[in-house]
């Protein structure tokens, strides 16, 4: 494994952060402090983190409705993060999106969406605004394995095929679209095999393994820079939570909810690097107590924001509009 | 299930629910089809009550009744499934098809816009389409941008497409079953923040004709016109007017398209002003449109400039705090009817 120590070090604060960062929101939407709706990364912290560390800082990512682990993974401001899921001026998007429209796009972070499948093409554009400055930027787009029975995922694969675009194509498989099982929405087992049907490479990844996730990652990301185009990556996960916040979760069937327990990144992250003796645990508790206290701060910083000013509900739709 | 002959007081979720149980019990043509319309398919636990019935439960049960045959949950493939709908209305069906939130018209335009509404007129009256697309309208959920907007004057638009939008349980099951009887494509919506509320709902078969406005309160110094929850909102308005001398009538459009022009007028004729309540944006919007209408069919009526309460021109936003600001309520309401009443002619 050729990640160093600063690296390791990284992707462990990041899982924790979106853990505590997701375990926070959970209770305070439960306490009714959130506004909307809100969907949980917990369970799939190895995808996004995976992922972004195979990224630089220009580089993009697309993201989906349950996007808070993406935004903390391509290294969005924790506070600015829960002000604006608390609906506060001081928020990433002045209060504006919220949860489901959370995004920061100078740091590359092109958007939680609230449209299954929106943000293939969007990612096609980021990767073609890539291609045509000679950036060498690449595009990760995060998606569902509910989007993938979109008509977007498609057009989206095969235009960044046909254009050579640097675009990678996450599917977090959780095994649920909402409450509809993959088994019933998706005729194969593995997305990935899709990837035949648009002439670019496609794998499946464990997607509670970090290092599988960042080594597949690296790969694709590799290839896109090279001007070798897109590629197709699922990671296999469990969504240990409900599709939204309030989801009963009637449809989880015992085998997934068992698996699904025993499946747990940062568990198996800490088991790894400690047997390794590349951290001790007492190491790995301190980054535990500081991701705690950042997440602390941002909810305090999220409740104490004031809220937007009425002027604010028509401000932004245009850049300019007599 | 029973379903009750006489009249009691249900949820508009219920009302819709007997709609649609009634119709199906009636007709083996009709299917239902819709992200987790069933819920749970495929999962053996779930071939009992725990199932979601979509979203908003209001399909809940009738898998059990219908089987998965014709209660037919999707993949996320608006696209698809939609086309789907109307491909099988134009082969024989009668499919009842949910977009679950009207916002993803987006992922399912070409359907409706350039397949289900004019398949009829290109084939020169050779092809008939006879769907419902049930879909969730409105804010109040705080459920930002994509997910609580306001579309039927963009359904109402497009020629082809009859667009139905109840505000009370009675009138949410007897549009329903006229929308599932109807021979053309109609879009019925639902407004997201109604469908616990409760009234009174006739047992049976129950029929409220598309196309009929309803003159909802009756009153002789202003006409409020409202459709969905701005009719509750014209409602509600009413009744703080009353306290304060101003009898309003409050018309219920019931209908977008078609629009019941002479029920709107002949209030107006009868007040001499008029307030429009409007959910939608304002830019080519229902409230505009219906203005230009009584401007040009009753001009000679109108004692003062048309009032209108609508959103502004800018996409829902997610703080409750703008969200408030953004959508139209009673409070608006009658201020917009006291300017209107203040003015003369």
């Amino acid at each position: 494994m050729n990640l160093s120590q600063d690296q390791l070090r990284s992707m462990y604060r990041t899982m924790v952060s979106i853990r505590n960062f997701e375990e926070t929101v959970k209770q305070a939407f439960a306490k009714g402090h959130i506004p909307g709706f809100v969907h949980l990364y917990v369970g799939e912290e190895a995808i996004a983190t995976g992922v972004c560390s195979a990224l630089r800082a220009s580089d993009t990512i697309t993201s989906t409705h349950r996007g808070h682990g993406h935004c903390i993974a391509k290294g969005c401001d924790m506070n600015s993060m829960m002000a604006e899921i608390y609906g506060k001026a001081t928020g990433l998007c002045k209060g504006k999106g919220g949860s489901m429209h959370i995004a920061d796009v100078g740091k590359g972070m092109l958007g939680a969406n609230g449209i299954v499948g929106g943000g293939p093409p969007l990612a096609c554009g980021a990767g073609l605004t890539s291609v045509v400055t000679g950036s060498g930027d690449v595009c990760a787009c995060f998606f569902g394995d509910g989007a993938c029975e979109q008509g977007t995922f498609h057009e989206s694969a095969n235009l960044a095929a046909i254009w050579n675009l640097p675009v990678i194509f996450v599917a977090e498989n959780n095994g649920y679209a909402q409450s509809t099982p993959a088994s019933y929405h998706c005729a194969i087992e593995n997305i990935a095999e899709r990837a035949a049907s648009y002439g670019i490479p496609g794998a499946v990844v464990d997607g509670s393994d970090v290092f599988a996730v960042h080594e597949a990652a690296v790969e694709a990301v590799k290839r896109a820079r090279a001007g070798q185009g897109p590629s197709l990556l699922e990671c296999k996960t469990y969504r240990h939570h409900g599709h939204f916040e309030g989801d009963q979760q009637t449809y989880k069937d015992d085998l997934y909810k068992s698996v699904s327990q025993g499946k747990d990144s940062i568990r198996d992250f800490r088991a790894l690097v400690t047997q390794h003796g590349w951290f001790t645990s007492e190491e790995l508790d301190a980054i535990d107590g500081e991701a705690r206290q950042a997440v602390e701060e941002a909810l305090a910083y999220a409740e104490s924001s004031p809220l937007p000013g009425v002027e604010e509900v028509t401000s932004d739709v245009y850049v300019s509009y007599p | 299930m029973a379903v009750a002959t006489a009249a009691r007081t249900i949820t508009i979720a219920e009302a819709l629910n007997e709609s649609i149980r009634l119709e199906m019990r009636a007709d083996p043509k009709i299917v239902i089809m819709g992200e987790d319309i069933a819920g749970g398919a495929q999962v053996e636990h779930l071939e009992d009550d725990e199932a979601w019935g979509g979203v908003m439960g209001v399909t809940k049960g009738l898998v059990h009744e219908f089987g998965r045959e014709r209660v037919l949950d999707t993949p996320i493939s608006e696209a698809a499934f939609i086309g789907a709908a109307v491909g099988a209305a134009a082969t024989g069906l009668r499919p009842i098809a949910e977009l679950m939130f009207c916002g993803f018209l987006g992922s399912c335009l070409d359907s409706l816009l350039n397949q289900g509404s004019k398949l009829r007129y290109m084939f020169g009256g050779k092809a008939t389409v006879p769907v419902t697309i049930r879909t969730m309208i409105g804010g109040g959920f705080r459920a930002a941008a994509q997910h609580a907007q306001t579309l039927y004057p963009m359904f109402a638009n497009i020629p082809g497409l009859k667009v139905v939008a109840p505000s009370n349980a009675a009138d949410a099951k007897g549009l329903l079953t006229a929308s599932i009887r109807d021979d053309d494509p109609v879009i019925f919506c639902e407004h997201i923040t109604m469908y616990t509320m409760k009234g009174e709902v006739p047992g049976g078969e129950h029929i409220v004709p598309i196309g009929k406005a309803a003159v909802a309160r009756p009153g002789s110094d202003v006409t409020l016109l409202g459709v969905s929850l701005t009719a509750v909102h014209a409602l509600n308005a009413a009744e703080t007017l009353a306290k304060e001398g101003i009898d309003a009538e409050v018309i219920d459009l019931r209908t977008v398209s078609p629009l019941d022009e002479e029920t709107i007028l002949e209030s107006v004729k009868k007040t001499g002003r008029l307030v429009i309540v409007d959910e939608a944006n304002p830019l080519c919007g229902l409230a505009s449109h219906i203005a230009g209408m009584v401007a040009s069919r009753g001009f000679h009526w109108l004692q003062a400039p048309v009032g209108m309460v609508t959103a502004p021109h800018s996409p829902v936003p997610f703080s409750p705090v703008l969200e408030d600001a953004y959508l139209p309520n009673p409070q608006k309401v009658v201020a917009a009817v006291k300017e209107t009443c203040s003015k003369a002619s």
